[in-house]
């Protein structure tokens, strides 16, 4: 981001110039007009929700509503299904993922390659061809509806974040620091807790908020293993707009605003290892 | 790249401090188990989803549905002829061209806006600046949450897009339009995904090179086709390999908006696995559809992935 100054041949105030001000100024409209819409709409009574977008007396009983009154959609265990998973899912990733990372980061051995290429795959591979057989195991085994049926099929999502990032960061990681502590006496392990984890923070910090909020967005997992005792955020939201009766869109948006929020805050707090992060540390800026 | 971790020899001078004398000497076996030993959860990982996608495999061979559970029969080819042959009512090609020409269409439209947008971004202009830090916000909210709104907003009587463009009851999500609209809620969220990606490069590029040819007075549209194009092309090639693998397998977006509908118009490869699932739970049929993606997934990812490595030899020989 410090890139600041001009570039190489371009000047202010030219027809060029104000051309692209315009054309960014574009973009953004048409980027943000959908979450200043979702926030208006919010703060809107139930009987303003559908007249002219900005002409109304904002009002905040929506978010009391949909977080405390008996909505059918239960936000608030939502909420709480969603942070559990996620961050259980993120938990499991981390424990199992570092070491992991760390072994390939290292260390050249036969095999790294394809363990991290399996990975990968995961990331890539249509969810349903995990989740459809995975129904049938989960139905025999009790695990539907339970959270740690989710949190163990959210690794699809979470594992290849940690994994690959966490690899990208200690490969970066010069190795004399740890040579250094060895020779002070550190055992492996040591040298492994005390030097080279510390320093790969930025590391761990990125991709545990990173695949959380992945895990946390994420909709068709908790959709099909998860779908009546538990919900999460993204699924009661769908229950919003479903059935034939009346929908209260200002009671969604306000429960589409408050899921929304969690992730929009993180991503703000890591957005300087963002490129990083969903580039699978292929991109590192 | 990665570098080998050698541990230390035994110290050749007399140790200075007793601790160092403490150092343990570490046997060659320890040291080679030793990254296998740290991978052994995650490989126990890989098999815990693996056993599934095996199980997978199998159901493709089996008529397993929610009567069949218990004890399925073995049908051997049957569910792929029946997906497989276009006479049949379960083929499998109106879904496939569904996902293709969404993939297709979604890929190509971010990668050009998103390129454009980093040209922008790069050029620092004022609004530029302002808006920076929120360019990826619709990166974050969750798609399934997007495209609610996004439905709000298509609303045909009282949805605010008609009302601002002053369509009067144009209908965005019937038979004909409701791909590309779906298309469109998948731009708004992904378009800054690749924006962030190829500004990343851009900003990374050396700037001497454009120094020097402003000084020849070359044009902005030769800097960017002659000197920036082959060295960011990478970067470009990474975002568009993500997003065109991701959108093969799109479901949330298509699925809230419409739940595949109207009829089939949106139904791709994945909703038609899920409504095999929830709707007709015909678990084979399902998951001989979603093999059939997945053997597609992998021979694409095998063609970007080879383009990617020839552009990134490239990008580095250029570079030189």
């Amino acid at each position: 981001m410090a890139r600041r100054e001009l570039m190489p041949g371009q000047r202010r105030f030219t027809p060029a110039a104000i051309g692209g001000e315009l054309l960014t100024l574009l973009w953004f409209t048409f980027s943000l007009f959908p979450i200043v819409w979702m926030v208006l709409l919010s703060l809107k009574k139930t009987a303003d929700q559908q007249a002219t977008f900005f002409s109304f007396t904002p009002t905040y009983s929506n978010f009391a509503y949909v977080l405390t009154g008996d909505t059918g959609a239960n936000l608030r265990s939502g909420l709480l299904e969603s942070l559990l998973t996620s961050a259980g899912a993120v938990l499991v990733s981390l424990v199992i993922g570092i070491p992991a990372a760390y072994a390939a980061g290292r260390w050249k051995y036969r095999g790294s390659e394809d363990l991290m290429f399996q990975m990968l795959s995961f990331r890539f591979a249509p969810e349903l061809m995990v989740l459809l057989p995975l129904f049938v195991i989960y139905k025999s085994l009790g695990l539907l509806d339970t959270r740690l049926g989710l949190i163990w099929v959210l690794q699809l999502v979470t594992m290849p974040l940690v994994v690959w990032i966490m690899r990208s960061y200690f490969q970066d990681l010069p190795a004399d620091l740890e040579q250094a502590a060895l020779l002070d006496g550190y055992t492996r392990i040591q040298a492994f807790l005390r030097v080279a984890l510390p320093m790969v923070r930025p590391g761990i910090a990125a991709g545990a908020l990173l695949s959380f909020i992945f895990a946390w967005n994420s909709y068709v997992f908790p959709l099909v293993l998860a779908n009546s005792k538990i919900k999460t955020v993204t699924v009661a939201i769908g229950t919003y707009q479903g059935g034939g009766g009346q929908v209260f869109y200002n009671h969604a948006a306000a429960a589409a605003l408050i899921g929304a929020l969690p992730p929009l805050i993180l991503a703000l707090s890591i957005q300087r290892y963002l490129v990083r992060g969903l580039s699978f540390g292929a991109v590192k800026s | 790249m990665s570098s080998i971790t050698q541990e230390p020899a035994l110290p050749q001078t007399p140790p200075v401090s007793p601790r160092r004398a403490e150092l343990p000497v570490v046997s060659k076996g320890r040291r080679t188990a030793r990254p296998y030993l740290l991978s052994v959860p995650a490989v126990l990982l890989i098999i815990g989803i693996l056993y599934p996608f095996v199980k997978g495999i199998v159901l493709t061979f089996q008529g397993s549905n929610a009567q069949t559970l218990r004890n399925p029969p073995w049908v051997g080819f049957r569910n792929y002829v029946r997906v497989l042959n276009p006479d049949s009512t379960f083929f499998i090609g109106k879904a496939t061209w569904i996902t293709i020409e969404y993939a297709v269409l979604a890929t190509v439209v971010e990668t050009l806006l998103g390129v454009g947008v980093a040209l922008l971004l790069n050029r620092s202009t004022i609004i530029g600046r302002i808006f920076e830090k929120v360019l990826i916000l619709p990166l974050m909210i969750a798609p399934a949450i997007a495209a609610t709104v996004w439905k709000f907003m298509f609303n045909a009587d009282f949805g605010v897009l008609n009302h601002i463009l002053g369509l009067e009851n144009f209908n965005w999500l019937s038979q004909g339009r409701a791909l590309y609209s779906a298309v469109l809620v998948d731009v708004w969220i992904y378009t800054p995904f690749v924006a962030i990606l190829v500004l990343a490069g851009i900003r990374s590029l050396p700037k001497e090179p454009f120094e020097a040819s402003a000084v020849d007075d070359a044009g902005p549209l030769y800097m960017f086709r002659r000197l920036m194009l082959p060295l960011i092309w990478p970067y470009i090639l990474v975002a568009v390999i993500f997003r065109f693998m991701d959108c093969l397998k799109i479901f949330d977006i298509p699925y809230v908006l419409t739940g595949g509908g109207p009829g089939v118009a949106t139904t791709t490869l994945q909703i038609n696995a899920f409504n095999d699932l929830i709707k007709a739970q015909q678990y084979s049929r399902g998951t001989t559809y979603m093999f059939i993606l997945w053997v597609l997934v992998f021979i694409t990812a095998r063609v970007l992935v080879g383009v990617l490595g020839k552009a990134q030899a490239r990008a580095a020989g250029a570079e030189e």
